[in-house]
């Protein structure tokens, strides 16, 4: 197992090394640079912009003193953009904000998922199924920019419950809203998949054989049921961290939470060249490690896997 | 006994204090009841790019840097200069030196007096090539002497023709005779910084805690696209004016968001999303507001040689632009109070009288018909259509007009237009290649002042992005460079205009929005839109 | 004897004359089981309902969907409204377009972009995955490290990337959200292959010697098909949800063209202004269509997996 980690952590690095190439060459073949504006700025003055970021250096230099720079003192450059921040300044604000509501949609959608998916399961066929599968459909394919401006208007507009946007520090109120807006599609994934699964699981030989035993009904469930249904929905972990990334997009428009998501977005309309950089590292890195992890849990829960 | 009545006396006054402190205060000038909490929250679209004065280069930024700064001039509600950090100014006969006499008791926010010398540094700071500063370029119209020299870097900043004759007076030598120089102070280019602020911290000087700024606010706090709050400087020599004690910025970047959270009651001011005007008005007549404002809108004929043939024509222009219905556009697509353009220059614009251009004056049945006229004569119709592609950068808005003006055109002339949006960056990279056939465009005035907006269509301007080049206009606008009333010309080059039409204008910007009734003293009648969070208050309900 | 021989005879009669056993292929059985499925069947007919509408409606259709209804412009909340006589059956939209018409043709792209999409991303995963599982080893290993790497890259990062660049065509569109999904398709594909391969009739192939590439081409792929038919049909919602957030961001199909995405987004956005037509019309196509898409992966899924029994 530990030479298993070693040797993905190993791929990690050129990973990351491809992941930056790719991404700067495509940054840098966009029409329109940074300094692009409706007042063009005058020839000089262009020339001054251009020599304080380092833009006039042929591509490959201003790779490698991009590449030095993350590595020798983690300093992502300045902001072509924000011309008072570093990438630094606006990751350290933006990534905790979107980390955070973003792990809750994240424990939400799989705790509640698996616990819909399963109830569904074993009572096969009842209205409870029905209606939570009704859901999961349901919820599955309205839109997250949709959902967004609902939410808004019935808890903000018409109960007055909820402030309709804003993070200030993260506090409770101000992440309600987003969680269940990113988190319901998600959930509803995994309700679907853990009850399909789950179905399967319970009409297989082995639980038959533990039925026939007497074992009591919850205990099948728990002790021997659980582990099998879960793999699925395991390997489903990954493509719904990736999409909830992406989600955040929406969700740091509608809310104005200030996460990393708009800042993309942003950035490369804005051709903000090291936000877009920094961010895609940032979720590079973070796609790695989470899949490595959800590798981990594969193999921890089935033992039939052997990763040699 | 004696001890008895002092402590009722102390205690009877103690308790008029006190309830003169509870009392609702009053406004000093119009006597309204204020509201307890003076907090203003307003809707900006999109994070402003930076507050540092000498590099802010957007709208959203500079209403910002207005409130945490003051220059040597501020505008009062009707757009008219007033003095701010200089008491008093005066120029030369030929009016090319200016001399500025500063008060004494301005402050910068850590208690340093504002001198003189802070406004040297400022200036020669924005044209410094090493400041890099986008707006740069206002600095050079500005005509101060070696300002274009210093931007280039021919010449040290040291060498700008800015000068402190002492502590409280600055003076600045322009190379050309510029009426109108004082009135370009109240840009925020133009304010002064902290020298020893900006040098202690460099790129991190601009954030709350270690700004120093000499305007009626400090920054406490800035979380980029959530929100940026500034608070009461009680070093603000005219402290004792302010009313509002906070105000703070919510970035929202979908309109309809921005109007739910205002009628929910997050929001003081708030957007009205296109289209909506009308019914909001009908719904909150009160809160609704439309007026004039100093910005253009049209669409650019490409008319170098990368564009198409048919637009040499010039009858196809004209066609083209007689068959564009204004009114529909503003009063049932906008439904804002947008104003129908037959000029290039707004109505609104200080010292400019919209002349009554022929296509003005005629109905719109009157205009369909001389425009099908026009296109048959070019040999354009219905069986030789003419086709071209029309950019516009992503907005619902232009979008709206970009499809309404492609149907007008198919259904009047009988022409193919492909529409194409392009995201903004991508779009001035085009229009500025000259990579286009028709673009749209819009300016706003950076000064209150025709030349502004008629410089645009000279052959030397950099902004001239449809090429068009016309020897009378470039003399007419050279020449009103230094005429002291030089509306003549500008009619003058507003008729040719009307009559080659190298641009078809549109319309000209109304300022709409949904403001909170309680909020008092917003200045409708400036239109630059310079206001200040000093003179705003909020009454009680 | 007699009886035995009558009884004999008869037998012998009976037997010619029964008809020869037909086989039942595993396609069949699938079939059989697939159609059984009332869930799968039900989505199936709406589905083809949805394809049937986007080629019979515009004869229904009195308005194009980028012309502009002057007369409702002013006021949409009460003119726009649905209404048969006005000829605008699903009411207009912002611009006083037909939503009628509009719809139509953004279920014509939007499905479009979802199965030309899957096409793209099966084809390509379903070669690519194929090679690496086949021959295995350095080969498989180089292929699936390729594979690893890419599915780290946040795919809607490049997609932005992408659009923005090259410039916002439907082909883009295609290309772009086909290029980010066949990475699953592959690693599914390549898993399927290694188990097939193992199976006696392609060891037979390699003995006799047939060409690396034939027995791909006629052993393992169609064995694969099952599995690919199922997962291909869960990609094309993802795909069509995929277009309809890039539509949501502005970089989608172009003007005057739609795409359900588009058509949501705008009328999720005037929501609140009288108008819910605009977003209810588009939102129940989309929302009915991937139901259906769902249900019958579902079934397509239980109807070919041997282990559900």
């Amino acid at each position: 197992m530990l030479r298993f980690i070693l040797k993905r952590l190993g791929i990690a690095i050129p990973t990351i090394l491809i992941l930056i190439i790719i991404s700067f060459l495509l940054m840098h073949s966009a029409p329109g640079g940074p300094f692009t504006s409706e007042r063009p700025l005058p020839e000089q003055v262009l020339k001054n912009i251009n020599e304080k970021y380092g833009l006039d250096q042929p591509m490959y230099i201003q790779m490698y003193r991009y590449v030095m720079g993350i590595i020798t003192n983690f300093d992502f450059g300045p902001s072509f953009r924000y011309k008072d921040r570093s990438v630094n300044d606006i990751i350290a604000q933006g990534f905790p904000v979107t980390l955070k509501y973003g792990s809750w949609s994240f424990i939400i959608a799989v705790f509640l998922g698996l616990s819909l998916g399963i109830v569904a399961a074993i009572k096969q066929n009842s209205l409870l199924d029905y209606l939570s599968v009704g859901f999961s459909i349901s919820a599955q394919v309205l839109p997250n920019f949709v959902m967004a401006p609902i939410l808004v208007l019935i808890f903000t507009l018409y109960l007055g419950w909820l402030p309709g946007g804003g993070w200030e520090g993260g506090k409770i109120q101000f992440v309600i809203m987003p969680v269940i807006a990113l988190s319901t599609s998600y959930l509803a994934s995994i309700a679907r998949l853990t009850r399909s699964s789950m179905l399967e699981v319970l009409n297989s030989n082995f639980i038959r054989t533990a039925r026939s035993k007497g074992i009591p009904k919850y205990k099948i469930i728990f002790s021997h049921a659980l582990k099998p249904t879960l793999l699925p929905v395991i390997s489903y972990l990954g493509p719904a961290f990736v999409g909830m990334i992406t989600g955040s997009v929406v969700i740091d428009m509608f809310f104005s939470t200030g996460g990393i998501g708009l800042h993309f977005v942003n950035g490369a309309l804005n051709r903000d060249y090291s936000t877009i950089m920094g961010i895609t590292i940032l979720v590079g890195c973070l796609t790695i490690t989470f899949n490595l992890f959800v590798d981990i849990l594969y193999a921890w829960i089935d033992p039939k896997i052997r990763y040699d | 006994m004696k001890k008895l009545f002092s402590i009722f006396f102390a205690v009877l006054l103690s308790f008029l204090f006190a309830t003169n402190l509870y009392a609702a205060k009053q406004h000093p000038v119009t006597g309204e009841t204020l509201a307890a909490d003076q907090t203003f929250t307003y809707w900006a679209l999109d994070e402003h790019s930076s507050i540092d004065p000498q590099i802010v280069e957007d709208v959203s930024g500079s209403d910002i840097v207005r409130d945490l700064f003051e220059g040597l001039l501020n505008q009062d509600a009707d757009g008219n200069l007033v003095p701010g950090v200089a008491e008093s100014w005066s120029a030369n006969d030929s009016k090319d030196v200016y001399t500025f006499n500063l008060r004494k008791n301005a402050k910068w926010s850590n208690g340093d007096t504002v001198t003189a010398h802070d406004f040297v540094y400022a200036w020669q700071r924005a044209v410094d090539p090493a400041t890099a500063s986008p707006y740069s370029w206002f600095m050079d119209i500005m005509s101060i002497k070696n300002g274009g020299e210093a931007i280039s870097g021919d010449v040290p900043p040291s060498e700008l023709g800015v000068k402190a004759l002492d502590d409280y007076t600055f003076q600045v030598e322009l190379t050309a005779s510029l009426p109108y120089f004082a009135a370009m102070t109240t840009h925020a280019t133009t304010f002064p910084t902290h020298k020893a602020t900006i040098e202690k911290y460099g790129s991190d000087w601009t954030k709350p805690g270690n700004m120093v700024s000499n305007g009626a606010y400090v920054l406490t706090e800035h979380v980029i696209n959530e929100r940026l709050v500034r608070e009461r400087n009680p070093m603000y020599w005219n402290n004792s004016d302010t009313i509002l004690e906070k105000v703070v910025t919510l970035v929202i970047p979908d309109e309809n968001q921005g109007l739910t959270r205002y009628l929910a009651g997050e929001l003081d001011k708030g957007p009205v999303p296109s289209g909506q005007f009308k019914k909001l008005k009908a719904e909150y007549p009160d809160e609704a507001t439309s007026f004039p404002r100093l910005c253009n809108y049209y669409y650019t004929f490409n008319l170098s040689d990368s564009g198409i043939e048919a637009f040499q024509d010039v009858r196809v222009r004209k066609a083209m632009a007689y068959a564009i219905d204004r009114n529909v556009i503003t009063e049932d697509i906008l439904q804002a109070g947008q104003i129908p353009a037959y000029t290039f220059t707004p109505g609104a614009t200080a010292g400019f009288d919209v002349p009554k251009v022929a296509f003005a004056k005629m109905t719109q049945a009157e205009r369909d018909a001389k425009a099908v006229e026009l296109m048959t004569e070019a040999g354009y119709g219905e069986d030789n259509p003419l086709s071209f592609t029309m950019i516009y950068n992503t907005s619902e808005a232009h979008k709206k007009i970009a499809t309404v003006m492609a149907q007008m055109w198919k259904q009047k002339l009988g022409i193919e237009a492909t529409m194409e949006n392009v995201e903004w960056k991508s779009f001035l990279d085009i229009r500025g290649k000259q990579d286009f056939e028709i673009a749209r465009g819009a300016w706003c005035g950076d000064y209150n002042e025709a030349s502004t907006f008629l410089d645009l269509l000279t052959t030397p301007s950099g902004y001239n992005d449809g090429k068009y080049s016309n020897a009378a206009v470039d003399k007419l606008m050279e020449e009103a460079k230094t005429l002291n009333d030089a509306s003549t010309n500008y009619t003058t080059v507003e008729r040719i205009l009307a009559s080659e039409m190298p641009i078809i204008p549109i319309y000209h910007y109304a300022g709409v929005f949904m403001l909170n009734t309680q909020l008092k003293g917003w200045p409708y009648d400036n239109v630059e839109q310079n206001w200040y969070s000093r003179n705003l208050y909020k009454v009680a309900e | 004897m007699i009886i035995l021989n009558k009884k004999i005879k008869t037998l012998s009669e009976n037997l010619s004359n029964i008809d020869p056993v037909k086989g039942r292929s595993l396609w069949h059985d699938a079939r059989i089981r697939f159609f059984k499925n009332k869930a799968a069947l039900t989505s199936l007919f709406l589905l083809i309902c949805v394809l049937l509408f986007t080629f019979i409606g515009p004869i229904f259709a009195q308005w194009s969907n980028e012309e502009i209804d002057w007369s409702v412009l002013g006021d949409i909340s009460t003119l726009g409204y649905p209404s048969i006589e006005s000829g605008h059956y699903f009411g207009t939209d912002e611009l006083g377009r037909d939503l009628y018409s509009r719809v139509i043709q953004g279920t014509k792209i939007s499905l479009m972009v979802g199965i030309v999409g899957a096409l793209i991303a099966v084809t390509v995963g379903t070669i690519y995955g194929s090679i690496a599982g086949y021959f295995g080893g350095r080969i498989d290993s180089v292929m699936m490290r390729i594979v690893d790497i890419l599915m780290s890259i946040p795919y809607m990062f490049v997609l932005i990337l992408l659009l923005v660049i090259f410039g916002r065509s439907i082909l883009m569109l295609f290309v772009g959200i086909g290029l980010v999904s066949w990475l699953d398709m592959a690693r599914i594909v390549r898993g399927q292959t290694l188990s097939i391969k193992k199976k006696e009739y392609v060891e037979a192939a390699i003995t006799i010697g047939v060409n690396h590439f034939v027995i791909i081409r006629r052993h393992i792929i169609p064995n694969l098909l099952g599995v690919v038919a199922v997962y291909a049909t869960l990609l094309v919602p993802g795909m069509i949800l995929t277009e309809s957030f890039i539509s949501f961001l502005g970089l989608g199909v172009q003007e005057p063209n739609t795409s359900w995405g588009a058509l949501i987004s705008e009328g999720a956005g005037t929501m609140r202004y009288g108008t819910l037509w605009q977003l209810l019309f588009p939102l129940f196509f989309f929302v009915i269509s991937l139901f259906s898409l769902f249900f019958i992966g579902d079934g397509l899924r239980d109807a070919l997996d041997p282990k559900d029994r």
